[in-house]
């Protein structure tokens, strides 16, 4: 599923030669998924920075999540592997960049449903000044939730309650520039 | 002066490459063996939903150390498993503080671990780190200022995590507070270990890499003095190395023993694939 909207990291992929070939590369960045939340691709989650064919060799540049996540070396071998599978005649070269910042607002909207739908709500927008946050139950849609754990099973997961359909459930952590 | 955009660049000026490594040196090992330290809590912690936060906080602060490693290696130090795993102790340049054992016991022996020491020195380190953070985002080494500016994103659920337990041991009253305020003494008596910059500290300033150290800890001050306020508690205004300058190269028993530990698996075969 290619979202209608334009990602951010994709325009690069112009230079490529074959339309085809554009194609096929996109839908395998597609199909790259968390390997903790299936239901999201690391195109939809913001990891993406670039995509671009110089000579024979398709160049990624990812942005991790967080800095500790152990997925970061599965993700980087599952890319190379699509994009191989997808263009078998060219080199794939996968690197993760430091000097842009992963924050949430990367997730595109397509993104933001996919992970409702793994039972995990969408970081909130941005943080209010009163620093509560407002997140809405991603199982039964009540705002009425309470944080349980800022930190949660994953780095970039918090741990939160529904009061509403009394339902434990996760929420990406916020990560801005500004705080 | 002029920012140092890449590793060949800073790799041309021998003078340079030499304090910034040093610095880089004293960030990596001190959050190594700190991740390492709070790693040691692992389902020992008070409570569950602790023990579930202190490992991410620790996968997180293992993580920094990655990243810190990482430009020591594009800068030729060497590999960066061999640097995290392979000095001697005294190559290490990390605090003092952070090596020091959690309480009395093991892990797997009768761990009786203190958690207000706990509590005191990742509160005050963390409250340090992102100080230095800060001004690290403005470091003339590029590549250090990019990674300063990712990392301390990241910092600002640790420091809210710490000054919660901090604000809330201390006013509890009763033994809680009587054994905050110990591990508060026990803890600035090596604080000067963290925030100095060592031997090289006035080429690491000269060169910009940094602020001047005075600087950052006036800066701390300022921020953990409304904090100690807030619990009626006069933050103190000595501190010291009691134990030695870790940025010298000085350390305890205690490190050997903890780097003993981490490297015991990755010694039985350095060239394997985790």
């Amino acid at each position: 599923m290619i979202s209608e909207k334009p990602i951010k990291g994709m325009m690069t992929l112009n230079n490529i030669g074959s339309e085809q070939e554009k194609e096929l590369i996109l839908k395998a960045l597609y199909e790259v998924k968390d390997p903790e939340i299936s239901s999201i691709s690391i195109v939809d989650l913001g990891m993406m920075e670039s995509t671009e064919v110089v000579g024979n060799t398709v160049k990624v540049q990812l942005v991790p999540t967080f800095l500790g996540c152990p997925a970061l070396d599965i993700i980087r071998q599952n890319t190379e592997n699509a994009i191989k599978a997808a263009v078998p005649s060219y080199e794939v070269q996968v690197e993760f960049i430091h000097h842009i910042p992963w924050t949430s607002d990367r997730i595109s909207e397509e993104g933001r449903e996919r992970l409702k739908e793994f039972g995990i709500a969408p970081p909130p927008r941005k943080l209010p000044e009163t620093g509560i946050w407002e997140v809405d139950c991603p199982y039964c849609g009540s705002p009425y939730t309470t944080l349980e754990n800022l930190f949660g099973p994953a780095a970039c997961r918090s741990i939160l309650y529904c009061k509403s359909c009394r339902n434990p459930f996760e929420a990406m952590k916020p990560l801005f520039t500004n705080i | 002066m002029t920012k140092i955009i890449s590793p060949d660049e800073a790799n041309q000026n021998s003078s340079f490459k030499s304090a910034l490594t040093e610095l880089l040196y004293q960030l990596a090992d001190d959050d190594f063996i700190l991740a390492y330290r709070g790693s040691e809590w692992l389902g020992l912690a008070p409570h569950i939903e602790e023990d579930v936060a202190f490992s991410s906080i620790n996968q997180d602060t293992m993580g920094h150390a990655v990243i810190l490693y990482q430009l020591l290696e594009e800068l030729g130090e060497g590999d960066m498993d061999v640097l995290a795993h392979s000095r001697a102790p005294k190559e290490r340049r990390n605090a003092v503080l952070l090596e020091k054992v959690n309480g009395t016991g093991t892990y797997l022996q009768n761990p009786n671990y203190d958690w207000a020491f706990t509590v005191i020195r990742h509160y005050f380190y963390t409250a340090v780190k992102k100080i230095k953070m800060d001004s690290l985002k403005n470091s003339t080494y590029q590549p250090l200022a990019d990674a300063a500016a990712r990392v301390s994103i990241e910092l600002f659920y640790h420091m809210m995590h710490w000054r919660t337990w901090f604000q809330q041991l201390m006013l509890a009253g009763g033994e809680a507070r009587t054994r905050m305020e110990s591990a508060i003494s026990q803890v600035m008596d090596e604080m000067e270990g963290v925030l100095t910059l060592g031997p090289k500290g006035q080429e690491i300033i000269k060169f910009a890499l940094i602020e001047h150290d005075q600087t950052l800890k006036a800066r701390w001050q300022a921020v953990m003095i409304p904090v100690f306020t807030s619990v009626n508690f006069v933050m103190p205004e000595s501190m010291g190395m009691k134990s030695g300058n870790g940025r010298n190269g000085e350390h305890t028993a205690d490190l050997e023993s903890a780097l003993a530990i981490m490297n015991e698996v990755y010694i039985l075969d350095p060239a394997a694939n985790w």
